[in-house]
């Protein structure tokens, strides 16, 4: 069906049985001539068509609320609508964080209760709220390493990630003025003899995410935890993957100084284009005071802001970063409460082994240990008879599947990486078992099926080179400016 | 005829007249797909064996470029910047990358022959 822009549908003249009453007032004698302009770039089309346009374009979303959505490493679980329904009460939704602070005690005590039991998930000591992605928090993060390593006077040029680390990691590195070194994995770990060669006294931290971005929990991580701390460094965990790890094990006791939190990912608020995110950053306990201000704490039976700590960055954004998102994370850690988060735990471990044991059959496990609550997988063998992991993820959108991370981590050839999370049943993942077996088929029997799909969806396979080669940001050309178009 | 060497990281390297050209394998550019994005270092740039000279994108991933001789940049692509696909078309011709004066030539010694690199290339894909 073809699906024009709004501005093509403007055909000049209006197709409307409404009829508005012409204007009876003269808008140069309120605002002054030269404020208002003689055109305005929009259709002039009708109400009805407007609404239909925006119908259509509505239908074509894909989302978790739609479909399957196993893209790795971002923990697209279910958003529970009791969390829209709670954040959207009055009280969370029409204050304002310039109200004074007696006026805003609901909103400061959940923060604080918030903030209680993610110590208690996590045996941090306290979290700041105000970074609004994971990239931010990372950023937050090691800005906090940076401040402690100066103020205790040493200086420190280095920040180590293993090879299969999200690529934000060295991106943080470098935007906080450290040098990025990256330790090649053994058998998917960290392997512990080159991150004692690696790491000297130049080193400020290590950057790791448990369980990795192979799915695997590192087992050495006490070792690994020894070794940071013995030659001074700090070790940071980035918290992309704590999904099967909630309720089940605390990044402090791994020996984690700093932490980030997805709370769009692992506590279930919207992610995407969904809503607005947050990377929540914690910290224990020398290393608090480095956590951006305000912070929130109680005085007898009175919640107040405190700016006190001289020691602290300072704050990545205003307040207290996306405060219904906080309502959101809260409302669903009260709703599971502790076994309810550790069976979720499990249940997101269970899932992608299950998917893991009836596929490796057909597609290469990356590593043949268990896995944690993701899966990758190695489409090598498919790429040699014809169709790549990019071809088998295009071919699962024609299934009603979201396509897996493809090409990440990238130490793994051809890679997909597929996370279920627990909120899928097993009626879904047997569904997306038998699409996997299926499009395996036909790697064999009909590649050119593959490449060319997705055949079903509303936009065929799209030309990533092309448009990564000579992007157009902006739409031009249409509508009122057509005409004036050059080209 | 100048002689090409390989790096493990996958460059190629050919000395001629006294300069050595760098560019990116066959196989790398096989490996990497359809490039749409190249970062070159400025002329005059001193780099060091080992050190990124560069980045190329594309659309699966990014990916550093190295050089294998430590010295001073003193000729860099710049048409490469507008025409990524030269490294896809064409990686030894015109999608090499930099030439650069090398400070010491031995360190070519390190390098691999062609055939060496064949065999390398050979057993990594498996």
């Amino acid at each position: 069906m073809e699906r024009k822009l709004i501005f093509d549908k403007d055909r000049g003249c209006r197709n409307s049985s409404y009829i508005t009453p012409s204007l009876d007032i003269k808008p140069e004698e309120i605002f002054g001539g030269d404020m208002l302009r003689e055109d305005l770039s929009l259709p002039d089309i009708s109400e009805s068509e407007v609404v239909r346009h925006y119908m259509q374009l509505a239908r074509l979303n894909f989302s978790v609320d739609t479909n399957f959505y196993p893209l790795g490493s971002c923990t697209m679980k279910y958003n529970p609508k009791i969390n829209e329904y709670l954040s959207g009460l009055e009280g969370f939704s029409r204050i304002h964080p310039l109200q004074r602070e007696d006026d805003l005690q609901g909103a400061l005590e959940l923060m604080y209760e918030f903030q209680n039991l993610l110590c208690a998930l996590t045996g941090m000591k306290a979290f700041a709220f105000q970074p609004s992605s994971g990239a931010q928090g990372e950023l937050t993060g090691i800005l906090m390493v940076r401040s402690f390593h100066e103020i205790n006077g040493s200086k420190k040029s280095k920040v180590i990630v293993p090879d299969s680390a999200h690529g934000t990691n060295p991106a943080t590195a470098t935007m906080c003025g450290y040098e990025t070194v990256v330790i090649e994995s053994r058998d998917g770990l960290v392997d512990i003899h080159q991150l004692e060669k690696s790491f000297d006294e130049d080193v400020a931290a290590l950057m790791l995410t448990n369980p990795n971005t192979l799915g695997l929990f590192e087992k050495d991580i006490l070792k690994i935890s020894r070794i940071v701390h013995e030659r001074g460094g700090l070790l940071y965990y980035d918290g992309a993957n704590f999904n099967p790890l909630m309720g089940i094990a605390k990044p402090a006791l791994m020996g984690f100084d700093i932490i980030h939190l997805n709370l769009h990912k692992t506590f279930s608020t919207p992610h995407g284009c969904g809503g607005p995110g947050a990377g929540i950053v914690g910290a224990v306990e020398p290393l608090e005071e480095f956590l951006p201000l305000p912070r929130i704490k109680k005085r007898n039976k009175t919640f107040y802001l405190d700016y006190g700590s001289e020691k602290s960055l300072g704050s990545p954004r205003t307040f207290f970063g996306n405060f219904d998102v906080l309502v959101k994370a809260y409302a669903y850690i009260l709703r599971l409460g502790r076994e309810g988060l550790k069976r979720a735990a499990q249940n997101s471990v269970l899932n992608a082994n299950y998917i893991k044991k009836k596929l490796e059959k057909y597609y290469q496990p990356a590593y043949s240990k268990q896995c944690m609550h993701e899966v990758v997988f190695s489409c090598s063998e498919q790429k040699k008879r014809g169709a790549s992991a990019l071809d088998i993820a295009k071919r699962l959108i024609d299934y009603r599947i979201h396509p897996p991370t493809m090409y990440f981590p990238l130490i793994v050839k051809e890679a997909l990486m597929v996370e279920p999370t627990e909120t899928e049943n097993k009626e879904m993942l047997d569904y997306f078992i038998r699409a996997m077996i299926k499009i395996d088929e036909d790697t064999e029997k009909n590649p050119q099926k593959l490449k060319s799909s997705p055949h079903k969806a509303a936009v065929g396979r799209v030309d990533e080179t092309r448009a990564a080669r000579m992007p157009v940001l902006a739409h031009t050309g249409c509508g009122k400016h057509k005409k004036s178009q050059k080209t | 005829m100048a002689c090409l060497k390989f790096t493990k990281s996958h460059e190629w390297v050919r000395v001629e007249e006294g300069l050595v050209t760098i560019g990116i394998s066959e196989y790398a550019q096989r490996q990497l797909g359809d490039v749409v994005f190249v970062e070159l270092p400025s002329k005059g740039a001193k780099v060091s064996k080992g050190s990124q000279i560069g980045t190329i994108e594309s659309t699966k991933t990014a990916s550093e470029v190295y050089t294998p001789l430590s010295g001073e940049v003193v000729e860099v692509n710049e048409d490469l910047v507008n025409n990524p696909q030269w490294v896809n078309e064409s990686p030894l011709e015109k999608g090499w990358m930099i030439k650069l004066k090398a400070e010491d030539s031995s360190e070519l010694d390190e390098l691999m022959e062609e055939s060496q690199y064949k065999a390398f290339v050979e057993e990594e894909s498996h």
